[in-house]
């Protein structure tokens, strides 16, 4: 209640003069920043998704070097159920299930992270580019993205994965990186559009006419003036992409066209074991449980941070 | 309104065009179809030539798409090209899968919609509920569910709940591998039965992904009107609140939902792929899999033409609806 008064008070220049203004001392002004950390960190699931997100990341990336068991080690009893020295079980060639996941969750989302920014990059810049031009750049670039929409993002994905170019790259082991480009490949579209969109209208504003009065060139017209006011919206966005990321790769390589051997994810660990689930569940609803887990806490979050960066889509006074 | 329909449709044929010309482009960037052939053992000059020949690999890429586009318009979609798969129609094989799916996807896709549009409107109404915060909850999860796993395990329970059946002296009645292949026989009654026991779990897996979609833009856009000055102003007039919901604002809160149905036509398509993987239905997404797999470039072509003119005309119905339910847009 009492950030609704912040923003606008300085302390300084607005009050009355002659008034002793120190009463109001309590209510320091935020920077906006503050505002939305503070309204993010009232939003008890946004938290909740945030810490639980910060701890998967936490386990793919540090968990490897606190679990003793090497995730090549196939020494093990073969289908042994969850216990105190496996906690997850093991496989059918006897590979601990603690260390497949942790390296899964890690494959998994440092190609989710990876796709959420190379294509939050590319189509900000792009979509920026094509609002603020208008005229021919615009018309290419959106008619491209309206074109290549019309495909699900799904088949162009699948299309790709047997290119020459995973060939060559899954022979060179990267195989996680290449389905990484080509998940960005398709997800930038959208969010391109969405800045598309906003900047066309944020152009017209009266800010940006002073800017550009005042003799403001180009590039520092859109990056200083017209893409801070879209950040909400950007970041918004990227949160979910990673969320969507998760899927569409575990998908693909559920199929069998994502990420291939000696690579893993948790997609493809569900696809090796895909059979197991009557006989051993455990194998399947483990790296099931992780996936739920990246994409329900981002989810949380980006709900969260929607709510907390644009207070104006809510109903209810946060 | 016709004028408006007529350029809609007008604008969308150059589309179509480019979007034949992108499709053949990422056909030829799926690698060669003849590579494996050429790997098993070594092949004569000649061979390859005979064989590139025949696959229509030996010409330049631009000549190569207007041999494509000419015979496509003509009703030849060309046959499968490498060598030991044979040569299959493809035209007969697409058209043949995409009923297959097409009857699943739109079942599936009608029982979503109606079922999100009644939990979105009630979840509206009744704001903060048990019931909102419940099936909020639920389209959540729903959101975050990854498809094939929902899929595995609805499948599970099906073969479990077969087994059941068995034990109580009653026939397998789910089907967890694809309708049958010689189709539905037998009177009405049996007809039902093989028909529902064949499409009951796919459907399941395709109506519980969309349907959280669905009702969650529901619930915010009957809110939206729900707040709206005229439905204020209609309870002010005294009427009763299943009049001020029902003629008032549920009927303006479905305009949004319209695009969305046919907007989401991409994602049911990919959702169908992953079903039809698990339950072992010969339809589009085995077809386009193992199209993949085989490198086979006029297969994937009809796979993407087909999904392309599908999805194009969904976006076409989406601002034809649109254009009909809300008359401001007209006007551009």
């Amino acid at each position: 209640m009492t950030e609704f008064l912040a923003p606008a008070v300085d302390p300084g220049g607005a009050a009355p003069s002659g008034r002793d203004v120190s009463q109001f001392d309590s209510t320091e002004a935020r920077k906006q920043w503050q505002v939305v950390l503070r309204r993010f960190l009232r939003h008890r699931l946004a938290v909740f998704g945030m810490a639980l997100f910060v701890f998967l990341i936490l386990v793919a990336f540090a968990g490897g070097r606190f679990w003793t068991h090497d995730y090549k080690s196939l020494d093990f009893p073969r289908y042994s159920p969850p216990s105190g020295d496996h906690p997850f079980g093991t496989d059918g060639l006897g590979a601990d299930m603690v260390s497949q996941v942790i390296r899964g969750l890690r494959f998994s989302l440092q190609i989710a992270i990876i796709v959420a920014l190379v294509s939050t990059a590319v189509g900000v810049v792009l979509g920026a580019i094509a609002g603020y031009k208008r005229g021919w750049t615009d018309a290419i670039i959106s008619r491209f993205i309206d074109l290549v929409l019309v495909i699900p993002g799904l088949v162009i994905v699948v299309v790709l994965a047997r290119s020459s170019f995973s060939n060559v790259a899954g022979k060179s082991g990267s195989n996680w990186a290449i389905v990484a480009m080509y998940l960005s490949l398709v997800f930038w579209l959208t969010i391109a559009r969405v800045v598309r969109g906003m900047v066309l209208s944020l152009r017209e504003k009266e800010f940006v006419e002073a800017a550009r009065a005042m003799g403001g060139s180009t590039m520092r017209i859109v990056f200083k003036h017209i893409l801070p006011n879209t950040v909400d919206v950007i970041i918004v966005n990227a949160t979910l992409s990673v969320a969507l990321a998760v899927l569409t790769e575990a998908a693909i390589s559920f199929i069998g066209l994502g990420v291939r051997p000696p690579d893993t994810s948790l997609g493809l660990l569900i696809n090796q074991n895909r059979n197991e689930l009557n006989l051993h569940p455990w194998l399947f609803f483990i790296p099931f449980a992780f996936i739920v887990m990246v994409s329900l806490a981002i989810n949380f979050m980006g709900d969260g941070l929607r709510d907390a960066l644009d207070p104006r889509q809510r109903r209810v006074r946060a | 309104m016709i004028r408006y329909i007529i350029r809609r449709v007008l604008i969308s044929i150059p589309l179509l065009v480019a979007a034949s010309f992108l499709c053949f482009g990422l056909t030829t960037m799926m690698g060669d179809p003849l590579g494996e052939w050429k790997l098993q053992r070594p092949r004569t000059p000649a061979e390859v030539q005979a064989a590139e020949q025949r696959a229509g690999m030996d010409k330049p890429f631009l000549e190569r798409y207007g041999d494509w586009a000419v015979n496509f318009v003509q009703g030849d979609w060309k046959t499968t090209v490498g060598p030991g798969h044979g040569t299959v129609d493809v035209k007969d094989k697409v058209l043949r899968a995409s009923w297959v799916s097409a009857r699943l996807v739109l079942g599936a896709e009608f029982i979503a919609l109606v079922i999100g549009v009644a939990i979105g409107v009630i979840g509206a109404v009744r704001q903060y509920s048990m019931f909102d915060y419940t099936a909020t909850g639920f389209a959540f999860v729903m959101f975050s569910m990854p498809l094939f796993c929902l899929a595995l395990m609805i499948k599970t329970v099906g073969i479990e709940f077969n087994d059941f059946l068995q034990a109580n002296g009653f026939d397998r009645w789910l089907r967890t591998a694809g309708p049958p292949n010689g189709g539905f026989h037998g009177s009405f009654v049996d007809q039902v039965y093989q028909y529902s026991g064949a499409f009951i779990l796919p459907t399941i897996c395709l109506v519980m992904i969309q349907f959280a979609v669905y009702s969650r833009f529901q619930r915010a856009s009957m809110l939206d009107v729900m707040n709206a000055d005229y439905v204020r102003t209609a309870q002010a007039k005294g009427l009763s609140q299943a009049r001020v919901i029902f003629r008032h604002a549920f009927r303006n809160a479905l305009i949004p939902i319209a695009t969305v149905f046919a907007l989401n036509f991409g994602t049911t398509i990919s959702g169908a792929i992953i079903t039809e993987t698990v339950f072992g239905w010969q339809g589009m997404g085995q077809l386009l899999v193992s199209a993949v797999n085989d490198r086979e470039p006029y297969m994937v072509l009809g796979f993407l033409m087909v999904t392309g003119v599908f999805i194009i005309f969904a976006n076409l119905m989406a601002d034809i609806m649109y254009a009909f339910l809300d008359p401001r847009i007209r006007l551009d």
